[in-house]
C-alpha cells in the first residue's frame, strides 16, 4: 500500500474519527509519524515544524495522559499552545459549545482538539469553525488518535498490520477507543473481534464486520493481539456487571490465562488501567505488553496528525522536520 | 385571513370544478360544494350558485375534509418561545389541518379546568384550526393521583394523557380508563418502558452503536404496548396508542385488533418517511421520541397503516427554538415540527410509491382521526361543519422551515422536495388560510 501523497494525506480540515477513512490515508498517517518518533529521543526535543501556529486544547471531560500527549506533540513542534478545562471556563457559567467556539475563533486560533462528553461534538465544532479540529474524545463514539497511536505500535511489533487478528476486550458498549480501533483496524485489513460480557457489547456490533467472543479464553486463542479496555467502577454500580472481583475472575487478563497463548501475543491497553479488574499486573508489565510503547507513539502520532492537518505531505515530514519544509 | 363569506350569518361560498375526494361518503368526482352558514350545504354536480354567493374556482385542485391530528404539542403557557397556540393553530390551518389536539405537557401542565378554558379561548381567539385540549391524566404529569376528568371534560377537554411521559403506574392506566368512561374519552398513551428507554438518544441499533450514542431498543415501546392492551382489554375502555415506531408494538395492535378491543393508534409522518439512518452526522432535527427506527420498522408501520391496524397519521408537531437544536445531540430536545409538512410528507411517502392512494391518506388524516374520536366534522356530508381542505396534490415544492408560519423550525424534512401542497384551508365555512400557486 503507497502512502497518500496528496498534501495533509487527504484527511481535509479536521480528524473526528476513523470512520470513512481509506486504508491508504491511515497508513499514510502512520508513515507520517515515523520521522517524528526521533524527536522525542534527541536532546533538544523541539523541531519547528508548526511554528507561529496557535492551538487550544479545549477539555471539557477530564483527561491526563491524551492532553499531555498532546501538548507535548505541539510544543516538540513549536506551535504556541493554549489549554482550556471545563472547570473555570466560561463553560460553567453555561455558554454553549457554539458560543465557545466562536469566541476561540475570533481571537484567531489555527487548530482545536477537544475532548468532550457527547458523542458528536467534535463534528459538530467542525462544522461550525474553519479551524482544523482533532478530536481527541467525543463522549463513546472516537479517539482517533488513540487508534491511530494504537495501529502504530501493533505495525511496530509485527511489521505489518494486514490479516492481524485483533480482539478488543471489556467495555465496548462505552468504549470510543474501541470504536476508533474498529475502524481503524478494519480499514487496513485486519481482522478485527470484540469480548466482554453482553451487557458491554453493543447491539447489532457484528453488522460493523466484527466477530463477537463471550469468553475471553476463546478470545486470547484467536488473536495476534489482546486489546484490554479499561473496565469504570460506575458500570458495576450501573448494574452492567455484578462486581468487580467476578469481573476479574471472568475476564480479567492473567498470565494463567495467558500461559496457553502463542507466544507472539501482545496486549495493549488505552490507560489508565485498573490493575486487578481487566488486567493483573504480571501482564501489564510483562513481555507481552506493549503498554508503554503506545504511549510513547502517542507523541509522535499527534505530531504526525497536526502537521498533516496543517497541510504537510506525508512524504515530506522527514524534511519538514529538519527544517527545510 | 377571514371574509365575510361561508362562515354563519355570511355570503355562502361556492368551491367550483374540484375533484370532491371524501372517503367517508365514498365521493370521489370532479363537482361544486356549497359551504353556507359555516356548514357544507351540499357537495356533488353542478350546484346554481345563490345569488349572493362568492364564487371560489378550485379547478384541478382536490376538496376534502380538513384534516385532523390527534396529537400536537403548541408550548404555551411556558414555551411560548417555540410555539404559541396561535403560532400553532396558524400552522395548522397551512398544513390543512382544521381540527388539532394539544397535548398537556406544557409549563404549567394543562391538569386543572381553569388552563383547559385557557386552552380553548386562546385557541378560538387564534381564528386557526380548532384548538381542543387534551388535559393531563395525572396532576403534574407525575403518574401519582389522577386530575379531576369530569371537571376538565367540563371545561372542554377532549381527552387525557400524559405524552411525553408514559402513565407508568398499571393500576393507575387501569383506573384512568375505567373512569374516563363515563365520560366517553379516550385515553392518550406515550408507550415506553423508561428503565428501557433509559437515556436513550435514538433507536438502539447498529446506527447508534456506531455513533456511540445510548440507543433505546424497540421493546421499550412495545412492552408498554403489550401492557397497556390488557388493560384496555380488562376494562373495556379506550387506549389510544400514540406514534407507534416499531415493528413488534404493530405485532401487538394486530393481535388488539383482531380481538375487537378498543384500542386504536397513530403514526407521525416522520417514522413512516425516516430511518434511524438520519441521525447520521448528529442531526438533532432527527432526534425524535420515539427514536426514528430500521427500515424494517418504517414497513411495519406503513403497512399497519395501509391495512388500518393503525387508524390514524398524527404529527406530534413539537417545535424548538433553534438554539435548543443547535447543540451536542446528547443536549438538544427530542421534536420535531410536522403540521405544515404532513400532507406532503404523506403523499410523497405514500401515495408515490403506490402504498396508499389519495383517498386512502385522506382517510387516515381526516376522516378516520375524526371517527375514532367521535368528532364532527372529517367528512363533506351536507350539515358537517365546513372544514375543508383545498389542495394541488400534484405541486411539487421544496420544503423551506424559514417560510413556516409555526414559530420553530426544526424539521427533518428541510430542503425536501414534495409532492403535494395546501391550497386553501375552511374551518367552520371561512377561509382560515390560502396560498397562491
Amino acid at each position: 500500500m503507497t502512502a497518500d501523497e496528496r498534501p495533509g494525506a487527504g484527511l481535509g480540515k479536521d480528524l473526528v474519527g476513523l470512520e470513512g477513512l481509506t486504508g491508504e490515508q491511515i497508513v499514510a498517517i502512520l508513515d507520517t509519524a515515523e520521522p517524528f518518533k526521533e524527536i522525542s529521543e534527541r536532546r533538544i526535543k523541539k523541531v519547528p515544524v508548526l511554528r507561529g501556529k496557535t492551538i487550544v486544547n479545549l477539555f471539557f471531560e477530564p483527561s491526563t495522559r491524551t492532553r499531555i500527549s498532546f501538548e507535548f506533540a505541539e510544543k516538540r513542534l513549536s506551535a504556541d499552545t493554549v489549554n482550556i478545562s471545563a472547570s473555570g471556563s466560561s463553560v460553567q457559567k453555561g455558554e454553549t459549545l457554539v458560543d465557545t467556539a466562536r469566541n476561540l475563533e475570533a481571537m484567531r486560533i489555527d487548530m482545536v482538539v477537544m475532548r468532550h462528553g457527547s458523542a458528536g461534538a467534535a463534528r459538530f465544532l467542525a462544522e461550525r469553525i474553519p479551524s482544523n479540529v482533532i478530536n481527541a474524545g467525543d463522549g463513546q463514539h472516537e479517539h482517533p488518535t488513540q487508534a491511530l497511536l494504537d495501529l502504530l505500535t501493533l505495525r511496530d511489533r509485527f511489521g505489518r498490520l494486514e490479516g492481524l487478528k485483533v480482539c478488543i476486550v471489556g467495555d465496548i458498549v462505552h468504549s470510543r477507543v474501541a470504536r476508533s480501533n474498529i475502524w481503524g483496524l478494519l480499514a487496513v485489513g485486519a481482522e478485527v473481534a470484540v469480548c466482554g460480557p453482553k451487557t458491554l457489547i453493543p447491539l447489532g456490533i457484528e453488522e460493523l464486520g466484527v466477530e463477537v467472543f463471550g469468553r475471553v479464553e476463546e478470545a486470547i486463542a484467536w488473536c495476534d493481539a489482546l486489546y484490554v479496555l479499561r473496565l469504570q467502577l460506575e458500570r458495576m454500580q450501573a448494574g452492567f456487571i455484578p462486581s468487580l472481583r467476578e469481573y476479574n475472575r471472568v475476564f480479567g487478563v492473567s498470565s494463567e490465562r495467558l500461559a496457553a497463548a502463542d507466544e507472539d501475543l501482545v496486549v495493549l491497553h488505552p490507560g489508565p488501567m485498573n490493575r486487578g479488574v481487566e488486567i493483573d499486573s504480571d501482564v501489564a508489565d510483562g513481555p507481552r505488553s506493549v503498554i508503554l510503547p503506545q504511549v510513547t507513539n502517542g507523541v509522535a502520532i499527534r505530531m504526525a496528525v497536526l502537521y498533516l492537518l496543517a497541510g504537510g505531505r506525508p512524504e515530506m515530514a522527514e524534511a519538514a522536520k529538519r527544517g527545510e519544509g | 385571513m377571514t371574509r365575510a363569506a361561508g362562515g354563519p350569518g355570511e355570503r355562502p361560498l361556492l368551491l367550483r370544478g374540484g375533484r370532491l375526494l371524501d372517503p367517508s361518503t365514498g365521493l370521489d368526482s370532479t363537482g361544486d360544494l356549497l359551504v353556507s352558514g359555516g356548514e357544507i350545504a351540499e357537495a356533488g354536480g353542478t350546484i346554481e350558485a345563490p345569488e349572493t354567493a362568492e364564487i371560489l374556482d378550485v379547478s384541478g385542485l382536490v376538496v376534502a375534509p380538513g384534516l385532523v391530528d390527534l396529537h400536537v404539542h403548541f408550548r404555551e403557557p411556558g414555551g411560548e418561545h417555540k410555539e404559541t397556540i396561535r403560532s400553532g393553530a396558524a400552522a395548522a390551518v397551512a398544513g390543512g389541518f382544521t381540527t388539532v389536539w394539544t397535548m398537556p405537557n406544557t409549563d404549567p401542565p394543562i391538569d386543572d379546568p381553569a388552563a383547559v378554558g385557557f386552552v380553548r379561548a386562546e385557541g378560538e381567539r387564534a381564528e386557526g384550526a380548532r384548538v381542543m385540549p387534551i388535559a393531563a391524566a395525572s396532576i403534574g404529569r407525575r403518574g401519582e393521583q389522577m386530575t379531576e376528568v369530569g371537571e376538565l371534560v367540563l371545561a372542554g377537554a377532549v381527552a387525557v394523557s400524559d405524552d411525553g411521559s408514559p402513565i407508568w403506574h398499571a393500576g393507575l392506566l387501569r383506573r384512568l380508563l375505567e373512569y374516563t368512561q363515563t365520560f366517553g374519552i379516550p385515553v392518550l398513551q406515550h408507550s415506553e418502558v423508561r428503565d428501557l428507554a433509559g437515556s436513550g438518544m435514538m433507536n438502539e441499533g447498529r446506527v447508534s452503536t456506531a455513533l456511540g450514542l445510548r440507543g433505546q431498543p424497540n421493546a421499550a415501546e412495545a412492552a408498554m404496548v403489550a401492557r397497556d392492551i390488557q388493560l384496555a382489554a380488562l376494562t373495556g375502555g379506550h387506549l389510544h396508542v400514540c406514534h407507534v415506531s416499531t415493528r413488534e408494538a404493530v405485532e401487538q395492535l394486530r393481535m388488539a385488533r383482531r380481538r375487537g378491543l378498543p384500542v386504536t393508534s397513530e403514526v407521525t409522518p416522520h417514522h413512516l418517511a425516516l430511518t434511524d439512518a438520519e441521525v447520521r452526522g448528529y442531526r438533532t432535527e432527527a432526534k425524535v421520541n420515539p427514536p426514528l427506527r430500521t427500515g424494517e420498522d418504517r414497513e411495519a408501520v406503513r403497512e399497519a397503516l395501509v391495512d388500518g391496524v393503525i387508524d390514524v397519521i398524527a404529527t406530534d408537531h413539537a417545535p424548538h427554538h433553534y438554539e435548543e437544536k443547535e447543540r451536542e445531540f446528547d443536549d438538544a430536545p427530542f421534536g420535531a415540527v410536522g403540521l405544515e409538512t404532513a400532507l406532503g410528507v404523506a403523499i410523497t411517502e405514500l401515495v408515490g410509491p403506490g402504498l396508499m392512494s389519495l383517498a386512502g391518506v385522506i382517510e387516515r388524516m381526516a376522516c378516520a382521526p375524526a371517527r375514532i374520536m367521535g368528532l364532527e366534522g372529517g367528512t363533506l356530508e351536507g350539515g358537517s361543519p365546513a372544514d375543508i381542505v383545498v389542495f394541488d396534490p400534484d405541486e411539487r415544492w421544496t420544503v423551506e422551515p424559514d417560510t413556516f408560519l409555526s414559530r420553530s423550525r426544526n424539521t427533518p424534512f428541510a430542503g425536501r422536495e414534495l409532492t403535494g401542497r395546501v391550497r386553501r384551508t375552511l374551518v367552520g365555512g371561512r377561509i382560515r388560510f390560502e396560498r397562491e400557486a
